[in-house]
């Protein structure tokens, strides 16, 4: 695999300017994830208003993959129900996993571009350290 | 000998070891080395003709296993000048000699109120059995802190040595810093201080000359894989006098003398520390990993490990935004480079040099009180054996020089 596939523009340029790389106000939900592997952690927090998720953001430090991630996914689910940003974290640990077909990875949009991670074991739980959190935070309080 | 003679010697040697011939740059020779053909037949002749359960069979077969495992031992003792074999206690690895030596040590010889020396250098392989057991007995572990060179000093010992102290542990040559303690020097501190020295030389015994009767240590610890032999190797070499006092650390076959539903003996050195049946496979190829040492000598390896350092070390500063971790004279670096690219997640560069074949370490490298220490997260390493070609440190010093350009950031 040639490096364009893998830090493509989409995972440096996230890297390099993240749009929700920041703390927001008051939020309703903050869970802390943690990749033990690389000492990936991020601090996950997100707004939420009549199950439509209003506003998010997190703090963190770690590899380029993680911190991308964890934006990309951030930037999808705001103006999302919950259970919409469930079906994305399913869908994406599912891509990471290869197990979701063409048309799922097309409906991840932009966080389509990490689906050949799913090819480099080592980076896999970079990759969904921030939709695991997602998962663990809004998934537990659902159910 | 000449520079030329060396490289040839360094090719001539690289063509023994079959992973080493495929295209790549293999950098992390202090996680792992790779094992010369010379090591791997041992290992296969062993158990093509030699097997069977060593030290209880009386036929030929099991006698031949038997003097297999023992002459891996004499060889073993031989090459880091041991007194006695019995004093080579052979464990799956270096981690498991320091568990065995702390473990069984500290039960009968740490009290409430004792204290444990441990340097902020040690692998966490040295660092958490005596945390265990510090805790375990209300004993105080004291944090040695080397001074801001990465030197441990007269200054330094003294502030860690009193009269509770009962143990230092620290290693030889620290897998992050690539920096070699004066362990002679310090084991004279620590024995008129009235304690012992426990050595880790995971790092240096496959580097450099280690004679524990000339340095004066009281255990020292170490890893067939990281000397060219296999894995699940290893050894405790302990001086007879503390060895013959310690308790088992594991219980089980072959490790006694008699043993009755109310009374138990336990069998002589080495063996009372080697419970179950044990890996002969192992210490065969450990022993030909010796050879192989010996084969080349101490003259090529360091010469060579000089000589990527260097060039490493002398590349890295002419790459803009490349930190070396430790000192900055390359001669404090044996073989061991650790470094940080500005911006740039160590585990990136890591994952990006591998893809061009270059093969390096990133992440805490187990010895994250040191990180702590030095205010970084994680950080990249190459680490150099004497089978590694200044070809090889020029195509990972090319690679390295592109990364920030690969990651979006103007230089």
């Amino acid at each position: 695999m040639d490096f364009k596939t893998f830090y493509n523009e989409v995972v440096t340029d996230h890297n390099l300017h993240p749009l929700h790389k920041h703390a927001i106000e008051n939020p309703d939900f903050e869970m802390e994830g943690v990749n033990p592997s690389c000492g990936d952690e991020i601090t996950l927090q997100l707004k939420v208003e009549d199950g439509v998720i209003t506003d998010g953001g997190f703090v963190g430090d770690g590899c380029a993959i993680s911190q991308a991630s964890a934006d990309i996914m951030i930037d999808m689910i705001i103006g999302k129900k919950t259970e919409e940003a469930l079906h994305f974290a399913d869908l994406f640990i599912r891509m990471i996993k290869s197990e979701a077909t063409p048309e799922e990875i097309d409906e991840l949009q932009e966080a389509g571009a990490l689906a050949d991670i799913s090819h480099m074991p080592a980076r896999v739980k970079c990759a969904v350290l921030g939709w695991h959190t997602l998962d663990e935070m809004i998934g537990k309080k659902n159910k | 000998m000449t520079d030329s003679d060396l490289k040839k010697s360094v090719i001539e040697y690289r063509k023994l070891f079959p992973v080493l011939q495929q295209d790549i740059a293999y950098l992390d020779n202090a996680a792992t080395t790779q094992k010369p053909q010379s090591v791997l037949d041992a290992m296969k002749y062993y158990y093509e003709n030699d097997n069977a359960n060593p030290l209880r069979g009386v036929y030929s077969l099991s006698e031949r296993a038997t003097s297999s495992y023992e002459n891996a031992r004499i060889k073993t003792a031989e090459f880091i000048n041991a007194a006695a074999p019995e004093e080579i206690i052979f464990v799956r690895n270096a981690s498991e000699a320091l568990n065995l030596l702390a473990y069984s040590w500290c039960e009968d010889n740490l009290s409430e109120g004792d204290e444990i020396v441990v340097s902020v250098m040690e692998h966490h392989s040295d660092f958490l059995p005596w945390k265990y057991m510090a805790e375990k007995k209300n004993a105080k572990l004291v944090k040695l802190e080397p001074d801001e060179t990465g030197a441990v000093t007269d200054e330094v010992l003294d502030k860690c040595l009193s009269e509770k102290t009962k143990l230092l542990a620290i290693t030889q040559l620290s897998n992050v810093l690539g920096r070699v303690n004066d362990i002679k020097h310090i084991a004279e501190r620590v024995h008129s201080a009235g304690a012992l020295i426990s050595v880790d030389g995971a790092q240096s015994v496959p580097h450099m000359k280690v004679d524990v009767q000339e340095l004066d240590v009281d255990f020292l610890s170490f890893s067939g894989h990281k000397m060219f032999g296999p894995m699940g190797i290893g050894v405790l070499y302990g001086k007879r006098e503390h060895l013959e006092k310690m308790r088992p650390f594991m219980y089980g076959g072959e490790m006694i003398q008699t043993v009755h539903w109310d009374r138990v003996t336990y069998a002589e050195l080495p063996h009372k520390f080697e419970a179950g049946t044990v890996n002969v496979g192992g210490a065969v190829g450990l022993s030909a990993a010796i050879d192989f040492i010996n084969q080349v000598g101490w003259g090529v390896i360091e010469a060579q490990e000089e000589v990527l350092t260097k060039r490493a070390i002398a590349g890295m500063k002419n790459i803009d935004k490349i930190r070396i971790i430790g000192s900055q004279n390359e001669a404090d670096h044996k073989g061991i480079v650790t470094f940080c690219v500005e911006d740039v997640h160590p585990h990136d560069v890591a994952d990006i040099l591998g893809r061009s074949g270059v093969c390096i370490r990133a992440g805490h490298h187990c010895a994250q009180p040191l990180m702590d220490h030095l205010g970084v997260k994680s950080t990249c390493r190459a680490s150099f054996a004497f089978y590694n070609t200044e070809e090889e440190v020029d195509r990972f010093l090319a690679e390295l020089s592109k990364i920030r350009g690969l990651m979006g950031y103007g230089f």
